[in-house]
């Protein structure tokens, strides 16, 4: 469809600029700031430090928790502070998301915990949170396999795009608006993040997977880069 | 029965028996197990149904209620989806706050309805802007044998295709004693949304498993289906476990879907 127009003048599959920035949180043992456009998403790790209480504590493997939430602020309507389901749902989806690349096996009885907040959300905030937390866990020195990166593909009436901002999620017209947030193992083929609201045929979605590879490959270098700047 | 983990040689024999398509009872991994359905489980519900997958049993009430409406959606009824995990359907189940079986399920069978548009909400105004319908759907599993989320979700369709709204009197408060013959309104383009969940286990991806098999697995996927239109429509989708998919294991599941559905429905239609 030649004459579809993004509101913003992308292209299908251009995604927002994106901002990366490691070490904002100086308490921090590892932290960073990454950004889809009007998203930011700013993440810090604690750890690996001792488990408490220590019944929780695992001889066997050390514990990745983490935790997501939206700032008050960050919102249209003021979003009442603490935990709510849907954070708790997003936190436990960042933590499968992440965990694939951590060896936890190798620090035993510990728990590394990752902090997640969005200070200024237009949609993709799951996506832009775990970007910036795989940063921050490479930040902290934490061994990982790999890096971990994420966007959310969408769908606009039956046009596949890349990194919906808030009005693009809000359409309705026709099939209406798919967000199909995904996360992979970077330049491998295994996605750790699978999640989808809207509508899409199944034969569509290798499509969309396709596309997340080449976006997710972009992501990796604006990761490494912010990562490089700390050495400089 | 209520010992509660997987032994070790249980997880090897089942990895090396889904490797080549086997199963303890029987099935083929790509087999659900019987479907049974049934109406009316309580007659104080607008809409109820009980579920019997395999040995999952779950029930599913829909209560209607007159509310306010979102200010984002002030012509449009509200739909709402809960569950519990009651102690009384597994020694796995707790008292106390929602851990994230509980937190999940909810969502994820609230999503495959929502997200399918199978409830037509507009037409569950009432006064506009001030009352609307508030649909909501509670779900308790009774037995607890693995796959509870595509067992509650077919619970959920059935219940809400068997909802009666109850009548209101003049100032649109809800009268129980008066009988009103009017449907849940369902929209015509959709049908029959479903949830179908793909488990994996070392390479193999088995559907509906028992507890026993949910419990030695590493990762499952549930995709929320239906048709939309005549075509097969995803309406939503969550990975849940720490193992991730590949993309040749998620296209498959992409051929696997349709036909998953299909069967599903095929069994549903006698009791819909």
């Amino acid at each position: 469809m030649a004459s579809f127009k993004r509101h913003d003048g992308r292209s299908l599959t251009d995604m927002r600029p994106m901002t990366a920035k490691v070490g904002v949180v100086p308490n921090a043992d590892g932290s960073a700031m990454f950004a889809f456009g009007n998203t930011i998403a700013i993440a810090a790790v604690y750890g690996p430090r001792l488990l408490h209480p220590q019944h929780m504590q695992d001889p066997a493997t050390g514990i990745l928790r983490v935790n997501y939430d939206l700032l008050s602020f960050s919102v249209a309507d003021r979003k009442k502070p603490g935990p709510s389901r849907r954070s708790q749902e997003i936190s436990k989806m960042t933590e499968w998301a992440l965990a694939p690349v951590l060896d936890l096996e190798a620090f035993p009885n510990t728990v590394i915990d990752v902090q997640v907040y969005i200070i200024q959300a237009d949609a993709g905030t799951r996506t832009a949170g775990i970007n910036a937390a795989s940063l921050a866990l490479a930040h902290a020195g934490i061994p990982m396999k790999n890096l971990v990166c994420s966007v959310a593909i969408g769908k606009q009436d039956t046009n596949i795009i890349v990194d919906l901002d808030k009005e693009e999620e809000d359409f309705e017209d026709g099939e209406g608006a798919t967000d199909f947030p995904l996360a992979k193992i970077a330049n491998t083929d295994q996605f750790t993040l699978i999640q989808l609201d809207g509508k899409i045929p199944p034969q569509r979605v290798k499509e969309v997977l396709d596309i997340a590879n080449k976006s997710c490959e972009e992501i990796y270098e604006v990761q490494k880069k912010a990562l490089k700047e700390l050495v400089e | 029965m209520s010992s509660m983990d997987t032994s070790n040689l249980t997880i090897e024999t089942l990895k090396q028996m889904f490797a080549v398509g086997r199963r303890f009872d029987g099935r083929s991994i790509e087999d659900f197990r019987d479907l049974k359905v049934s109406l009316d489980v309580s007659n104080k519900a607008e809409g109820s149904a009980r579920v019997l997958l395999g040995k999952t049993e779950v029930i599913v009430g829909v209560k209607l209620q007159i509310g306010a409406p979102y200010p984002d959606s002030p012509n449009k009824g509200n739909l709402m989806v809960s569950g519990d995990m009651l102690p009384l359907a597994s020694p796995r189940f707790e008292n106390g706050p929602p851990g994230f079986v509980a937190i999940e399920l909810p969502r994820l069978v609230d999503r495959a309805i929502r997200e399918s548009k199978v409830i037509d909400l507009e037409k569950l105004n009432v006064v506009p802007g001030e009352k609307v319908w508030t649909v909501i759907v509670d779900i308790y599993p009774l037995n607890d044998d693995g796959n509870l989320i595509d067992a509650a979700t077919i619970g959920a369709l059935v219940a809400l295709k068997n909802t009666n709204l109850p009548g209101l009197d003049k100032d649109n408060k809800i009268d129980y004693d008066i009988k009103s013959k009017d449907k849940l309104p369902l929209s015509k383009e959709v049908q029959n949304p479903v949830s179908v969940s793909f488990f994996k286990l070392g390479d193999s991806i088995i559907v509906d498993p028992t507890r026993e098999e949910e419990e030695a697995c590493e990762v499952r996927v549930t995709w929320g289906i239906s048709k939309w239109n005549k075509q097969y429509m995803i309406n939503s989708c969550q990975k849940s476990g720490k193992t991730p998919f590949t993309q040749a294991e998620i296209e498959k599941m992409m051929v696997l879907l349709p036909k998953k559905y299909d069967e599903l429905n095929e069994k549903l239609k006698k009791f819909l």
